[in-house]
């Protein structure tokens, strides 16, 4: 599985460091032998052609459309939440104001935003130094270690959920963040085995000319593979963020019994739901529930914004390492 | 030191450096202590972290699905398999394992084939094919607490906009949410709508395949059907594999999307189509707090999977085709 990834550069100079990095992040993909450039598989035909960017605006309308419904319905007044209009009878800016003071809306972003980042910077850095433990080094067992790792990705979640639950309760930290992040403090299987192949594709002599320099090995993860990983570093970072900003089941096990502005963003939306839904005998002014999940998936979609290619990347590996 | 430098330049490591394998005059034992030292600790986050998170967590859930516990006073009260034959006499277990793989056949072929669907549009596409990839991406991008909130009222049977849609083709549409035969199809249209990690998956694949297999082929006279099935369809089988496993096993343990349009109050509508696996076992370990029954469905959970993996780990090496095997 590693045999896709190495181009061994002949040279040993350090400076060699300086060349790999620019397009690091697509030295990730296999460098193959193939030619295939972007316009070969283009229909020649002009009406097949047609026919393509029509199906392609068509599936594009199905995946837009319950976004331009949520961005229609964040705007409507109470009773025409649901008439299905993508452009509101009525417009009512004022629910982007008001849905601060009707839920503690402020308070899950701010737990949200914290812990993922606490979630997210403790799984790529310990990720790091595991996976450059893997790749580097030599050690009685190596090899068995590193089966092990990849054999916990395929362990449900589920079989280590209660006695994780107990652990915390032990420790007496139920209803704060640590249950929610700390566990990452000690790397997670896919992110090492992604920040490992990305360390087994650098060249050796680069250790072994720094390792000469004098460089201890501790130097030789923060000085030459650290600044050298940072495309599959964020890459870890990115992926973790966002799945910390979706974790529904941990804040309903470890934050559902606490106060209502201790929850995370996930949780509060749920709650809202529950308060606001009509068929549930809320409220009803699900306009605030719209105008919530719309604040709430903004911070995701500027994150892509900035990282998309680093979370194709991300996912177009994970299939490579079946 | 000068020995020790030498000592690092002969091949210590699994890093590339091919080129002194074969060379005679290693040092005598395999390992160099201090590098050994040094790799265990760099490693040794994972070792503290599988300790007690897996292997310890693992070995304390096995206790106690042997036992009952009582959670005011920590005590786990051993009671031999009672808990494994409750999973055989509760009857929720028979309908919520029901339930999942209804679910698990009939999301996985669909997400399979409409990723597959889109990513061999994205294949074809030249120009915008970055921007429809990101259109399609966004999706996935979203919160499914998002997601679920806006489908919980686009799947609505009465005013709901799939409904209306249909009705603007004389469809009258079914309640969605509420008929005990369309609480599966209605995840798995929520489903559907992120499957663009899948779609990702499939066309890092297809540009891999080489372009000088279809060139021989349309020489050969091979139409478009032809190639997909004899080319393309073989030569993306191992991401097909992979695929078909992670999202079988994401299915039996779909959570959040039941939870959010089912589970979260008590107003659920259709309480025996929705019972997911689980659902059914969260609610028994953080709702009821029966630690010992849902340890035993989480194992039993553990080994369905397992089959499942296996399953299609044995079926899958007589189809996939690896390059590089000849």
């Amino acid at each position: 599985m590693s045999s896709s990834i190495s181009t061994p550069i002949t040279q040993a100079q350090p400076a060699a460091a300086a060349a790999i990095e620019p397009d690091a992040v697509k030295k990730l993909p296999p460098k193959k032998a193939r030619s295939n450039d972007d316009n070969f598989h283009r229909p020649r035909s002009p009406i097949t052609r047609v026919i393509l960017y029509v199906l392609l605006i068509g599936f594009s309308a199905l995946f837009m459309y319950p976004f331009l419904w949520l961005l229609a319905a964040s705007l409507k007044p109470k009773g025409q939440v649901f008439d299905n209009l993508l452009i509101p009878r009525t417009f009512m800016p004022e629910n982007y104001v008001e849905v601060w003071n009707q839920l503690p809306l402020l308070n899950w972003m701010f737990n949200s935003v914290a812990i993922a980042l606490l979630a997210a910077t403790a799984v790529a850095i310990s990720s790091s130094l595991v996976a450059f433990g893997f790749a580097y080094f030599k050690f009685p067992g190596r090899k068995i270690l590193f089966a092990l790792v990849i054999g916990t990705m395929m362990l449900p979640g589920a079989v280590t959920m209660i006695p994780v639950y107990l652990i915390w309760k032990e420790i007496g930290l139920l209803g704060t963040w640590a249950p929610l992040f700390a566990a990452n403090l000690f790397g997670s299987a896919f992110y090492i085995f992604l920040q490992r192949q990305f360390f087994l594709g650098l060249p050796r002599e680069l250790f072994e000319a720094a390792r000469i320099d004098g460089a201890s090995y501790w130097g030789l993860f923060w000085r030459i593979a650290m600044p050298l990983s940072i495309p599959s570093f964020v890459i870890v970072f990115l992926f973790e963020f966002q799945a910390s900003w979706n974790n529904l089941q941990s804040a309903l096990i470890y934050l559902n019994a606490g106060g209502v502005e201790d929850f995370t963003a996930p949780l509060g939306i749920a709650y809202a739901m529950t308060r606001y839904s009509p068929t549930a005998g809320g409220q009803g002014d699900y306009q605030y529930v719209m105008v919530a999940s719309l604040i709430v998936t903004l911070p995701m979609l500027i994150l892509f914004a900035f990282g998309q290619r680093y979370f194709i990347e991300g996912i177009a590996s994970q299939g490579r390492k079946g | 030191m000068t020995a020790q430098l030498g000592k690092t330049e002969t091949p210590s490591g699994p890093l590339p450096a091919k080129k002194s394998n074969g060379k005679p005059g290693r040092p005598k034992s395999k390992y160099n202590r201090r590098e050994a030292l040094a790799g265990y600790l760099f490693i040794s986050p994972w070792i503290i972290g599988f300790l007690v998170f897996t292997a310890g967590a693992m070995i304390y859930s096995l206790v106690i699905s042997f036992s009952r516990y009582n959670l005011a006073t920590n005590v786990a009260t051993p009671i031999g398999f009672a808990n494994y034959e409750s999973l055989f006499t509760d009857p929720r277990i028979g309908v919520s394992l029901g339930n999942t793989l209804f679910y698990a056949t009939l999301a996985v072929p669909l997400e399979i084939a409409f990723a597959l669907v889109l990513a061999l549009l994205l294949n074809k596409v030249g120009t915008g094919a970055g921007i429809f990839r990101t259109v399609f991406y966004l999706p996935k991008m979203t919160p499914t607490v998002a997601t679920a909130a806006v489908f919980f009222l686009l799947l609505n049977g009465n005013t709901g906009a799939i409904n209306q849609g249909l009705r603007f083709f004389g469809i009258e549409g079914p309640q969605w949410l509420v008929d005990p035969d369309w609480v599966k199809p209605s995840i798995v249209i929520m489903t559907l709508w992120t499957v663009s990690g899948t779609m990702v998956i499939f066309l890092a694949a297809l540009k891999n395949v080489p372009r000088d297999l279809y060139e021989v082929a349309s020489i050969d006279g091979a139409g478009p059907v032809r190639q997909f099935f004899s080319i393309t369809l073989p030569m993306i089988s191992s991401s097909m594999f992979f695929n078909v496993l992670v999202l079988s096993i994401a299915a039996f343990q779909v959570f959040d999307q039941a939870y959010l349009l089912f589970w979260r109050d008590q107003s659920n509508a259709s309480p025996e189509a929705s019972l997911f696996y689980a659902v059914y076992l969260f609610q028994q370990a953080f709702r009821q707090f029966n630690f010992g029954f849902a340890a035993a469905m989480a194992w039993l959970l553990f080994v369905i999977i397992m089959v499942i993996t296996l399953i299609q780990a044995r079926f899958g090496n007589r189809f996939v085709y690896y390059e590089g095997d000849r």
